[in-house]
């Protein structure tokens, strides 16, 4: 479903993606796990279109997305969470989730509402209410909501559980699996690697800009260079 | 009272102008943060255009659409040619970009126009109407009439429409609001579209009071954008109020103190304002905006 072929961005002379791979199949969570700094927030925007690329190819349902606006990304059904929220912090939590529904031009967006508003009900009681009121937790659900209106084939998290008491980073990690029961290829970016990679199909770690290994989700928990360097064990 | 009831009334009047003029800076201001200093000549072309258009045969309704829709391809050109170029510069070179756009509009409209100074007929004559012995010209409910129409078409707008919530979203956080899949360029042209539309159309309505010249748009431009300041940048309500303070200030200043002064008075009291309140009077602070 997304290829990442050889990618490479940064910021000015610095290179943060430096010739990434990866691959994401259709109802699968991956994981990208790394210490903070390496590269996984710039390539995420790049998969968004949110931040230029110097090189290489990124594919979606086969086709070469690397030159389309941001727009036209989420037209074609990719929905990001991103890292610290960026809820909209003046606007009430039901427009926050309506904005959601743009690519759309907001049809359906009631049906959406309910589906969001069961998984997370703290939303439901606070619609009215301006975003930026909410705490961390509940900016995290109105975020994960608000990609979740678009009607999302491929989903990316920027470090949801960033910030989180654990029992919502439980919550978090409960709704993630929710939506790919659902159908969403979910592409999770987390600096949490124990808590990404039990819940993931799929990982990757990635140093400096590069990957420096990959493989199936428990071997890498198993992994004695994973646990060493991401899980403190 | 009947002086008091004259003043206020005038007040209101040019205060209703530069309220859509404040209106204009801050729909821009919100959409894109570029303090649009070429918002005046939005003005001037909305009135120049009617007295031209009219002159040539046009019916005046026609003729104030026509200057409408010059106005928004005056702005859309604007906003394709000098701002979006220069989309990642410093808010400081935007602003010097605008406000050579404005003396180039100035500049042309000496050209296509003249330098002469033009008056368009009042819509429903210029016959007084007497309330509490004071004299209000029909020209002046025009003016306020359309300004609350433009107020409410603009709150359902923001409020009301999925658009209008976009632009918001773009104000609030331009970042998550191009990865919701909103075309912020979309928004950006749109704002410059929707103000140079209000200006062009506070122009027609005030050119049978005020008369109308190529350079009309610089002192509106400063009202406008003195009004945006006092209400506090970026918050409509407030460019509202502001507009119409400021309006005050200048028919009460002028009609108790010294007509020679009412602009350094009004600007007075917004200095001593924003002395105390460097935000404006609705300014939200800027920790908010992120
Ligand atoms: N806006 C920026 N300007 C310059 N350098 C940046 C910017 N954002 C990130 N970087 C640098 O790029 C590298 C990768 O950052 P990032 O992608 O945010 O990593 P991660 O999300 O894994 O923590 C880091 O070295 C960081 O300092
Ligand atoms: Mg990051």
């Amino acid at each position: 479903m997304l290829t990442i072929e050889n990618l490479t961005s940064g910021y000015g002379r610095i290179e943060a993606v430096k010739g990434v791979d990866i691959h994401v199949e259709k109802g699968e969570i991956v994981t990208l796990v790394g210490a903070n700094g390496a590269g996984k927030t710039t390539l995420l925007r790049a998969i968004s279109g949110v931040q230029p690329i110097t090189g290489g190819r990124i594919l979606f349902e086969g086709e070469d997305i690397s030159r389309l606006k941001p727009h036209q990304r989420v037209a074609r059904a990719i929905a990001q969470v991103p890292e610290g929220r960026q809820v909209f912090g003046p606007l009430t939590i039901e427009d926050n989730l309506r904005l959601g529904a743009y690519r759309r031009n907001g049809k359906n967006s009631a049906r959406y509402l309910e589906r969001i508003y069961s998984i997370f009900p703290v939303l439901k009681a606070r619609r009215n209410s301006i975003a930026g009121g909410l705490s961390g937790g509940q900016q995290q659900m109105l975020a994960i909501g608000r990609a979740l209106m678009s009607g999302p084939k491929l989903l990316l998290l920027d470090e949801p559980s960033m910030g989180l008491a654990p029992i919502l980073v439980d919550q978090i990690l409960e709704a993630v699996k929710v939506m790919r029961a659902e159908g969403a290829t979910v592409f999770l970016v987390e600096q949490n690697a124990f808590a990404a990679l039990s819940i993931a199909d799929r990982g990757y770690v990635i140093e400096t800009g590069k990957i420096a290994f990959s493989g199936n989700a428990r071997d890498l928990l198993e992994d004695e260079r994973v646990k060493s360097a991401y899980l403190g064990l | 009272m009947a002086d008091f009831l004259q003043f206020a009334f005038s007040g209101l009047t040019v205060g209703a102008i530069y309220a859509l003029v404040a209106l204009g800076f801050t729909i821009i201001y919100n959409a894109s943060d570029v303090v649009n200093f070429a918002q005046g000549e939005f003005v001037m072309i909305g009135g120049m255009v009617t007295v031209f258009a009219y002159a040539a045969g046009l019916p005046l309704p026609v003729a104030a659409l026509l200057a409408v829709i010059v106005a928004v391809f005056v702005g859309l050109a604007l906003e394709w040619l000098a701002i979006e170029p220069a989309r990642d510069a410093p808010p400081v070179t935007l602003i010097i970009i605008t406000i050579g756009a404005s003396i180039f509009l100035r500049g042309l409209a000496q050209v296509v126009f003249d330098k002469q100074f033009h008056s368009l007929p009042a819509f429903s004559g210029d016959e007084p109407i007497r309330i509490g012995g004071a004299a209000l010209l029909p020209q002046s409910f025009w003016v306020l009439g359309s300004a609350i129409v433009i107020f409410l078409a603009l709150y359902a707008f923001f409020n009301h429409t999925l658009t209008g919530k976009a632009v918001l979203a773009t104000a609030a956080n331009r970042f998550a609001a191009r990865l919701v899949g909103i075309n912020t360029t979309f928004v950006m042209a749109l704002s410059f579209a929707v103000s140079a539309a209000i200006g062009a159309i506070a122009g027609v309505l005030v050119t049978p009071i005020t008369l109308t010249s190529y350079d009309v748009g610089t002192l509106l431009a400063l009202k406008g954008f003195a009004s945006a300041m006092l209400g506090g940048m970026g918050n409509p309500i407030g460019a509202v109020i502001g507009g119409l303070l400021v309006g005050l200030l200048e028919a009460f200043g002028a009609g108790y103190i010294n007509s020679e002064y009412k602009d350094a008075i009004a600007f007075l009291v917004i200095l001593g304002v924003l002395f105390v309140m460097p935000q404006g009077l609705f300014g939200r602070s800027h920790t908010e905006r992120v």
